[in-house]
């Protein structure tokens, strides 16, 4: 696997920048070895299974946790000694909603803008109360919203104090489509602005909005780069096998699996991605059924979801 | 659309604000007590409530404490103080035992509470003028009804005896009551428990608000934000703190007004002095209950903590037994506690009406304990989730 080199152009152009970053927690290494660049301006996308150590890497980013070992720099400030200064120019929203549940919106909104010395804290509590939507609200409790309106709150209060950089610990998880789509619509616009966001996330959709994405498990970065990029580094070789009736399709699905040379058969809607890191055994995997009448073999590309699956197998093989 | 950010960055203030740190805090503090409506009824009903537990105690006047009266002779005298002693209605006589032996016996079981014993040859020793000895034993465990029992009796017998005519008029004080307290032999007065019970209810009410403070940010996940964000250890500490100076402050004057005017506890020092040094006692136990707040894992950790530090409190600082009769081990246990001290400086004020410079070293030791609690707290507290 082959990671992009990323540009050198200088250091003012890159926003995250950090090497060798470990994390252990009881004698388990939850993040391994991470490096990683974000340019400013990208929205860089942060993707993996549960529990690969996205939120203890930016919980590093930000100065939450002591990293194990690695160095780094954050908005050009170090990671390990200059964490106030990095606090007052990020913006970090968290997993689980973390606001103060017995205070109201506009009570919490306030806070944090007295905490980063807004001069008129109330004002651009108003504002952003508007900004948001959340007119009519501000006096509920936080702890009464619901979740779609939390989130909303929660990302108020980080794009409050008008951040250099914002990390999003999966800012969409349970919220509805139309949502998702407004938020990564103010998301672009704001990286448009010349704002860094870097965005957790489980969602496929989303890693393909952003500008670049880093895919992680079991602690240690699989894959950076593009969208485009990721996949091509993959090498993996995909056809698309589509048929008219589904009963044979759910038949083959069991009959490929176990075929040599072939690593991955997902299900698409009324076809079938089938996968190989080898191309040429996939090729001669796949010869053996091209002669039935009722398949239709078509070479695709692999999806990014591929990738993942992929990528995560492989790291399963070395890493359990 | 809506858009996330302004158009144009709020402006910020210059410089570190401290206090605008603290001031954010601090009202976030007072806000979330105002919606805590279990924390906000502990602090009027602690103090009432224990004034008046107390209060009762102290108010009244103790009836029928169970008596054994050793009689070593039988006459119209020693029959008249008998009835002397039923009349005054603090004593019930329930017991007449033989023996020296056998009275002790029923003191120390607990069975009466006093012990008067009347030697031989008492009538005629008095009728010569010779003062004889009456022996009063007490269980001085509960010195406030001791003590109000024991003059009780010394007024009741004279009278009889008065009235039974034994004794020529002019001797004042024809004889002797030479009274033994056991178990408690300071014998305190209850003025002492009002100004005592200022310190001990602030020590307890200010322990347990802020005991909780940090690790409950901690347990309702707020923590994260809270770090996330450019503030430090010490601002975090005074904007949790300050909030209940001011209830401490309100507690404490609300026991001295019910000592006042309820129990009649004069103040006989300066006013000011006294909300000065209680000030600086708040602080002190608030300092302690944050720096118990950052030490602990999870609330009920800190609970613990708190009851395991109220205890020795309770026993070691001269509230419940006179500091100079303790251990001398144990008094270097209270002399870091700042109960201790707090307790010398209001009874100093209010019942010797003591100035703060006769009270300096206590006040000192306040400054000290407060400083280095801090100090522990700010130390301890976790800038980081590791
Ligand atoms: N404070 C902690 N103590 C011990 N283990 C932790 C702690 N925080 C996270 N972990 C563990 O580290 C792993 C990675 O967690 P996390 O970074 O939250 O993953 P993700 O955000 O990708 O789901 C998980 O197995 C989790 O249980
Ligand atoms: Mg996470």
């Amino acid at each position: 696997m082959s990671a992009p080199a990323v540009s050198q152009s200088g250091a003012e152009d890159i926003a995250i920048d950090v090497r060798h970053l470990t994390k252990t927690f009881d004698g388990r290494a939850v993040v391994r070895d991470l490096s990683m660049q974000v340019k400013r301006g990208t929205i860089y996308g942060f993707l993996g299974p549960n529990g690969s150590g996205k939120t203890t890497t930016i919980r590093m980013l930000c100065g939450l946790l002591t990293p194990d070992s690695g160095t780094g720099t954050c908005l050009g400030y170090d990671i390990l000694t200059e964490t106030e200064k990095i606090k007052s120019q990020i913006g970090y929203m968290t997993q689980r909603f973390s606001l103060y549940q017995d205070l109201s919106v506009r009570e919490n909104l306030e806070f944090v803008g007295r905490i980063y010395g807004i001069e008129k804290p109330a004002a651009a509590a108003r504002a952003a109360i508007e900004r948001l939507g959340l007119s009519g609200r501000e006096d509920q409790l936080a702890g009464e919203l619901s979740g779609g309106w939390k989130q909303r709150l929660a990302l108020g209060a980080c794009t409050l104090p008008s951040p250099q950089l914002l990390l999003l610990d999966e800012p969409t998880a349970g919220v509805d489509p139309k949502a998702r789509r407004d938020f990564w619509n103010e998301i672009h616009a704001l990286a448009a602005d010349g704002l860094t966001v870097l965005v957790s996330t489980h969602y496929m959709d989303e890693a393909e909005r952003c500008h670049e994405i880093a895919y992680i498990a079991y602690g240690e970065l699989l894959a950076r780069g593009t969208v485009a990029e990721v996949i091509a580094a993959s090498h993996l070789t995909t056809y698309t096998v589509s048929s008219n009736d589904s009963s044979v399709l759910a038949r083959l699905t069991d009959e490929l699996s176990s075929a040599p040379g072939i690593d991955m058969v997902a299900p698409f809607g009324a076809s079938l991605h089938v996968s190989g890191r080898d191309k040429d055994a996939l090729e001669a995997a796949v010869a053996l059924y091209r002669g039935r009448k009722e398949l239709d073999w078509k070479p695709s590309e692999a999806s990014l979801e591929d990738v993942f699956i992929d990528l995560m197998s492989k790291a399963k093989d070395n890493f359990q | 659309m809506t858009k996330l950010i302004p158009d144009e960055a709020p402006r910020r203030r210059e410089g570190r604000g401290f206090w605008r740190k603290v001031w954010a805090v601090l009202i976030k503090e007072f806000i979330q007590l105002k919606r805590d409506r279990v924390s906000f009824a502990m602090i009027i009903m602690i103090p009432l409530l224990q004034l008046l537990l107390f209060g009762y105690a102290i108010n009244t006047t103790p009836r029928n404490l169970p008596t054994a009266v050793l009689l070593q002779e039988n006459n119209d005298l020693t029959r008249a103080i008998l009835a002397a002693l039923q009349n005054t209605r603090y004593f019930k006589v329930t017991e007449l035992p033989k023996t020296e032996a056998a009275m002790d016996r029923l003191l120390a079981s607990g069975k009466v509470l006093f012990a008067v014993e009347i030697p031989a040859n008492f009538e005629r020793a008095v009728r010569r003028g010779d003062k004889p000895a009456m022996l009063v034993a007490a269980d001085a465990t509960d010195p406030v009804a001791a003590g109000s029992a024991i003059s009780a009796l010394g007024m009741a017998v004279q009278t009889a005896l008065k009235h039974e005519r034994a004794v020529p008029d002019s001797v004042q004080m024809p004889f002797e009551i030479r009274t033994h307290a056991r178990y408690n032999p300071a014998g305190k007065t209850e003025l002492n428990i009002v100004p005592g019970l200022v310190g001990t209810i602030l020590t307890m009410t200010m322990l347990v608000f802020t005991a909780l403070s940090v690790t409950r940010e901690i347990e309702r996940g707020t923590m994260e934000t809270l770090l996330s964000m450019p503030i430090t250890p010490v601002e975090i500490m005074l904007g949790k703190i300050i909030p209940y100076v001011f209830v401490g402050f309100i507690q404490a004057t609300m026991i001295v007004l019910l000592g006042v005017f309820v129990f009649g506890v004069p103040i006989l020092g300066s006013i000011w002095s006294l909300a000065l040094l209680s000030t600086l006692f708040i602080a002190s136990n608030l300092a302690t209950g944050y720096s118990f707040s950052t030490v602990a894992q999870n609330q009920l950790q800190a609970m613990q903590m708190t009851l395991m530090y109220f205890l020795p409190n309770i026993l070691l600082s001269g509230f419940m037994f006179p500091f100079a009769g303790m251990p001398v081990w144990a008094q270097w246990i209270g002399e870091a506690m700042p109960l201790t001290h707090y307790l010398r400086i209001v009874r100093a004020i209010m019942l010797k009406g003591s100035s703060i410079s006769e009270l300096q070293y206590d006040a000192l030791a306040l400054v000290v304990l407060t400083l280095v609690t801090m100090t522990i707290a700010v130390t301890r507290f976790r800038r980081t989730l590791d």
